[in-house]
Order: C-alpha cells, then sequence, then structure tokens
C-alpha cells in the first residue's frame, strides 16, 4: 500500500485529470473547433465523460474484490463527483444552451420522451449522493450512508438505457457501456453469492482456487 | 489547416494530376501524420478538421429564385457534418473516410416499368436536361438543420425522358454499397444497399431533384457523390447518396430506415412538427453554424415548402403515415 504521501498525490493527479475533459471542451471552444453542431458535441462530450467517470468510480470495488488491492477506494469519492460535475454541465448544456431555458417544453421533453425521462431520472438520483459526499455527513448517517450510496447503481443503469435510447441507430457505444456496467455490477454479484454461500470463510481464499 | 480555400483555379486544373496527388500525399504524410496526429489524439482537433478533396466547379447551371432569400450553411459545415453511414455513424466520419470513393467512371441504371430503361453513364445523366441551382433547407430527422445551395437535374426531366409505363406508381433510389471503398458498409449497421423511395407524384414534383454539385462545385464524396436524391420538405434521409439504381415500381419500395425502425421512420417521413418521432420531438430545430447560445428555430410544416407540395397530401393522414 502506498505512503499518505503517495495517496495525495495520486489524489492531486486524478484531480487534474478529472479536469482534463472540462479543459478539452474549453480549448476546443477557444479554437473553433466544436464542430458544426457545437451545443450537441458540449451536450454529448459532457454526457459521454459522466458515463466514463461512473464507470471508473464503479470499478474500485472489483479491483479490490478480483486483486485485494483495496486502497484505489479512498479516489472513489472524488471521482464520483467528477461524474456529478460533468452531469451538471450535461445538464446545464442541455437546458441552457440547447432548451434556452424554456421550461415548458424541458418538461414535456422530460415526461414525453424515455430517454430525457431516464437520464433526468440518473441526475435527480446522483444529487443527494453528492450532497453527502463528505466526511461530515458519512459520520451523521453512518450505515445509511452505504445504504444511499448503493443508488449509484440505479444511477449507472439509468444513466447506460439513457444513452441507449437516444442513439439512432449505430448501438456500439452504449453497448460498450452496458458491458462494462455488466462486468462491474456482476462481479459484484458474484462475489455476494460466493459471500453467502461460504459465510464466514474469506472470499479471496476462494478467489485464488477459482483463478 | 490543409483546407483548401474557394478559389477559382482549382490545383489540380495547373499541376499534372499525379504530382498534384503526389504532393497530397505528400503533405498529407508529413504535415498532418507528425502534427495533427498528436493533436488529434489527445482529443485536441476533431478529426472532421482535415478534410480537403480537389474540388471542381460546375459550368454552364441555371440559377433559379428557390431559396434566393435564405443564408447557405458555409461550405465547410455543409462538407464537414455529414450522415451518411455508409462511411460510418458519426458526422466527422464520412468527410474522412470518403476520399478514397471514386464517383467516377460511374453508371446508372433505370430500370422497371419505363420504356427507356437504360444504363446512363453519369456525364449523359447530367445532359438529359440543363442543370439548376437549388437553394433548400434540408431538415434532418435529428432536429437539424441547413441551407444547402444545390446544383441538379429535375428529377421531373428525368421521368420525362425515361417514359414510365402506366404501372409505375413508385420511384426505388438505391445506393452504392462497396464494401472497398464504404467502410461503414462492412458494419450491419442497415440493411445494405441503402434503398430510397418515392410515389411516382412527390418524384415528379417540381422540387424533387437530382443532386450533382453544391456551392457551384462538383459534389464532394461526403455529401452523396457522383449524383444523391434531394426532396427538401421530406426528412434528409430520404436523400439516397450514390445513387447506381432508379427502378419504377407498382408497389412502394421498403426503404433501408423502414426496415431499421418500422415504427421511427415511416416512408413519407415528410418534416412535419406536429408528428414526433417516437423518442424526440420535431418541432423545433437547430440551425447548423449558430454558435453555443444560438436558440433553435421553429420547424415548419413540410420544412416551409408547404404551398409546392401540400396538395399531394390532401385526405392523407399524416400521423399514420409519417
Amino acid at each position: 500500500m502506498p505512503s499518505k504521501q503517495h495517496i495525495t498525490w495520486m489524489k492531486v493527479g486524478i484531480f487534474i485529470a478529472g479536469l482534463y475533459p472540462l479543459l478539452r471542451l474549453i480549448f476546443l471552444g477557444v479554437t473553433d473547433h466544436l464542430t458544426a453542431n457545437p451545443i450537441e458535441f458540449v451536450e454529448r462530450s459532457t454526457g459521454t465523460w459522466a458515463l466514463v467517470i461512473l464507470m471508473v468510480t464503479l470499478s474500485m470495488t472489483p479491483i479490490k474484490l478480483l486483486t485485494g488491492i483495496a486502497w484505489p477506494i479512498q479516489f472513489r469519492r472524488m471521482m464520483g463527483l467528477f461524474m456529478f460535475f460533468y452531469a451538471c454541465l450535461h445538464i446545464v448544456t442541455y437546458a441552457w444552451l440547447d432548451h434556452s431555458l424554456v421550461w415548458v417544453d424541458i418538461v414535456k421533453d422530460i415526461y414525453k420522451h424515455p430517454y430525457v425521462l431516464v437520464g433526468f431520472s440518473a441526475f435527480v438520483l446522483s444529487i443527494p449522493l453528492a450532497i453527502t459526499s463528505n466526511k461530515a455527513m458519512i459520520k451523521r448517517l453512518k450505515g445509511n450512508w452505504k445504504k444511499l450510496h448503493q443508488a449509484v447503481y440505479a444511477i449507472a443503469i439509468l444513466g447506460v438505457l439513457h444513452y441507449w435510447w437516444l442513439v439512432k441507430k449505430d448501438l456500439t457505444e452504449p453497448i460498450l457501456f452496458a458491458l462494462v456496467l455488466a462486468i462491474l455490477l456482476g462481479t459484484r454479484i458474484y462475489y455476494n453469492y460466493c459471500k453467502s454461500i461460504h459465510n464466514g470463510q474469506n472470499v479471496n481464499m476462494k478467489v485464488e482456487t477459482i483463478s | 489547416m490543409l483546407i483548401l480555400k474557394k478559389s477559382d483555379i482549382v490545383p489540380s486544373e495547373i499541376t499534372p494530376r499525379e504530382v498534384y496527388d503526389d504532393r497530397r500525399e505528400f503533405i498529407k504524410a508529413a504535415g498532418f501524420g507528425l502534427v495533427a496526429g498528436a493533436a488529434i489524439g489527445a482529443g485536441f482537433i476533431p478529426k472532421n478538421a482535415q478534410a480537403a478533396a480537389p474540388r471542381q466547379k460546375i459550368s454552364g447551371y441555371i440559377k433559379t429564385p428557390y431559396g434566393s432569400d435564405e443564408k447557405p450553411t458555409s461550405y465547410e459545415d455543409v462538407t464537414t457534418y455529414n450522415n451518411y453511414y455508409e462511411f460510418g455513424t458519426s458526422k466527422s466520419d464520412p468527410a474522412i473516410e470518403s476520399q478514397l470513393f471514386k464517383p467516377r467512371p460511374w453508371t446508372i441504371s433505370i430500370e422497371g416499368q419505363v420504356k427507356r430503361a437504360k444504363t446512363l453513364t453519369i456525364d449523359e445523366l447530367m445532359k438529359i436536361a440543363p442543370l439548376e441551382e437549388r437553394i433548400y433547407r434540408m431538415r434532418c430527422v435529428e432536429a437539424w438543420s441547413m441551407v444547402i445551395p444545390w446544383i441538379g437535374l429535375p428529377m421531373a426531366q428525368l421521368i420525362k425522358w425515361a417514359e414510365p409505363t402506366g404501372n409505375a406508381k413508385y420511384v426505388e433510389f438505391i445506393s452504392a454499397s462497396d464494401t472497398q471503398t464504404m467502410t461503414g458498409v462492412r458494419l450491419p449497421v442497415l440493411d445494405w444497399p441503402y434503398v430510397e423511395g418515392l410515389r411516382l407524384d412527390e418524384a415528379m414534383n417540381q422540387l424533387t431533384i437530382l443532386a450533382v454539385g453544391l456551392y457551384g462545385e462538383v459534389l464532394p464524396n461526403q455529401n452523396g457523390a457522383p449524383m444523391r436524391l434531394v426532396t427538401p420538405w421530406k426528412y434528409g434521409f430520404k436523400g439516397a447518396k450514390a445513387i447506381v439504381k432508379i427502378r419504377f415500381t407498382e408497389t412502394m419500395p421498403k426503404t433501408a430506415w423502414m426496415k431499421a425502425g418500422p415504427s421511427e421512420y415511416g416512408f413519407y417521413a415528410n418534416v412535419n412538427p406536429a408528428v414526433d418521432h417516437p423518442r424526440w420531438s420535431q418541432a423545433t430545430e437547430r440551425r447548423i453554424g449558430g454558435g453555443l447560445f444560438t436558440p433553435r428555430i421553429k420547424t415548419q410544416m413540410f420544412n416551409g415548402y408547404a404551398d409546392q407540395v401540400g396538395q399531394m397530401y390532401a385526405g392523407l393522414d399524416l400521423h399514420k403515415n409519417f
């Protein structure tokens, strides 16, 4: 396990990496490279990055389960907040740039179109998670914190569904996200299953015999 | 970057073709291979910024009043933001992936219920009647739009030339589907070849043209060279590109998009703000060329061409026949 100092530096590194998608958009905007349809580009880009970061966030536990390396879990909350940050940019782009804050149109769009509805639901669900992502709240909510943050699984499924349903025809990217998510969630389900039958046994030992 | 600016002299006219091509290859290899390649790899320059192919002017076409009050979308946007799945499903793909596509020599087969079933070369076909410039709005089913100064042959002229028999009720347009040069065709995204269709009266409509150029120049590959269909009151996907067959039929053609999603894409595909796509609204559209803060505009019935085409659909339930 890396030293505390190393972890701090890694957190700084991840923070800077987390800003890359935003800096890239700003750079492309300043150099007039946001394609012929800049609003769509920003909308797609922020949405895609929110999903990518969510997948990375969700892979910390499977990494621990598969390799026994647990320390990356310390980065999970920051990553989750980055996901929320890009989801916010995505929503702002949608409501402000794409729909000029015409609320009637936006409300209609949300209830009439399933892909918007699931995407919006994912965003709403992620708000309480973002609000409770600090040490004070973890202490205050105790056991409930973990329960609350299990909503991230629903957010991920809704997020991938959102992408799946908005694509016109070529499902390659939504399928990739769905596969990644299936592996990430499947690993958890598998280990929970093993844990339930070998109650009390060391789960990591069990893996070694399998692999 | 390497984008050729619009000018009266096309480089390919002054420099021998082989030398020119070699030079282009060299510039490509040296220029973007090294510098831009790194930038593209890092995601700092979108791939569509480097579409450059020799451009050729078309001479002797008639200017028409169609769309003379419209402000055309920039050549850059018209030629780098394309839906042309034969060259990939991303909008920036066609401009890049279609570079090796050869739109000449090219033949088009006129077949089916016509007296003059014949295979014509593209150049013969372009001489059937004078070419006309038509500035049309184009509304994509994805809720964005452009204004494009097309040059084309009025479809009615070709139909008159082909002399359809009394059995001809529809016209089917079949596009090229060459796995060698069209990379997208290797994937089963749609049931290739791309097929589109019109009712005979729609095909005869004064607005319907077979476009062979845009902006006064030969049609770029990514826009459907050498010849594509343009029906401005219908969603853009009706515009079959790189047409190889025009078939006059008795029965309604089964189009590629109808096969791909019958509940989402109908035969008519008329622009209609009152009938939503099942998954998204068609009430408004984004005009390409605006900035981050340009609002959407309202979509018009038949894309604003109701006067010219409305009478063809009198009595037809447009909610059912979408």
